[in-house]
């Protein structure tokens, strides 16, 4: 299957959910609305698609922008050989999207890390709890306004 | 068949020195054999474990230095290699390790990352393990070469003959 039809069959499902298609890196991105996430990816994980794996999952904060936070998720087919990027924006005040861990497994931690990282809150997801940084530790590390000399360490450092 | 060598040197019991004793210091003679026979405990977590993997086999051999021996407990080594990134999640843990550890005990800070940081100075490195732990030597390089950890060795040993020995029944 080529990936043409693919963004075609997408189109003329979710006309009104897709902001816009675009190419980078030689892979075509898919800008969506953030509350067509579900319905989106589970329409793709199923035949004929079969996107089976989820490469990576991530997240990115563009600090100036209304919309400040993009999440993308990196979809392969295994099935048809196809790369594909979806994109979503969240804003500040309404940090929430839908957990993919009910489509793919490997997103319970995937979506822990941009929890930890961002403080992006993913709905129904299992067991949203830090997973890289410690018990007490304030804020979200990878957000641009992130004080960049700030430390928060667990036991008392010698001043160096 | 040949003729039986029969003018090979027999071996005679060599003859004691003249006295039969000699005269040291305790103090030396107690350095001189607690730098022979460092027991280390690798404490590692990052890239730098592969020289340290290097340095501790058969290629550069830490053995000929007596320092080869292994421990995987801390309370059974006096040498604490910490060997890689600290982090600030992990420096209780390294504190831990090191109060585990029975008198006397040395620390060698192994490459750029647990010397500094290295290039990590972000919300997440320690700067350097001795905010945490007191350190003997620093071992710079990222990664050091094998040949530099046997210089720090080398050094450590130079610094336990010379120091000031504790022991059990040493009047304070």
């Amino acid at each position: 299957m080529e990936k043409e039809v693919i963004l075609k069959a997408l189109q003329d499902k979710f006309a009104q959910d897709i902001i816009r298609l675009g190419q980078q890196f030689g892979d075509d991105i898919i800008q969506i609305k953030k509350k067509a996430l579900l319905p989106i990816v589970n329409f793709l994980r199923k035949e004929p698609y079969e996107f089976t794996m989820l490469l990576d999952l991530t997240c990115v904060d563009y600090l100036d922008d209304e919309e400040r936070f993009e999440m993308v998720y990196h979809l392969f087919s295994l099935k048809n050989n196809i790369r594909l990027r979806i994109k979503a924006r969240l804003k500040e005040s309404d940090l929430k999207i839908d957990s993919v861990t009910s489509i793919w497994k490997n997103a319970n931690w995937l979506e822990r890390e941009v929890y930890d990282m961002f403080g992006v809150q993913f709905e129904g997801h299992p067991d949203l709890r830090r997973i890289f940084m410690y018990d007490g530790f304030e804020g979200y590390p990878l957000r641009k306004d992130y004080p960049l000399r700030k430390r928060q360490p667990r036991i008392p450092l010698k001043r160096g | 068949m040949g003729k039986i060598i029969d003018d090979f040197p027999r071996w005679e019991p060599r003859r004691p020195i003249e006295g039969g004793f000699i005269t040291t210091k305790f103090n030396e003679l107690l350095g001189w054999a607690r730098k022979y026979s460092l027991f280390h405990y690798p404490f590692v977590t990052a890239c730098c474990g592969m020289e340290y993997m290097s340095a501790a086999s058969a290629h550069f051999d830490i053995d000929r230095f007596g320092a080869g021996w292994t421990r995987f407990s801390p309370r059974q080594s006096d040498m604490l290699l910490v060997v890689g990134t600290v982090t600030q999640k992990l420096a209780p843990v390294l504190r831990t390790v090191y109060n585990q550890m029975t008198n006397p005990k040395w620390v060698i800070a192994f490459g750029a990352c647990a010397v500094s940081g290295g290039i990590y100075d972000n919300y997440a490195v320690v700067q350097g393990i001795d905010r945490i732990i007191p350190v003997d030597v620093y071992i710079p390089g990222c990664p050091p070469r094998p040949e530099t950890i046997l210089d720090a060795l080398i050094k450590l040993q130079e610094k336990i003959q010379k120091q000031e020995q504790e022991w059990r029944w040493k009047k304070k």
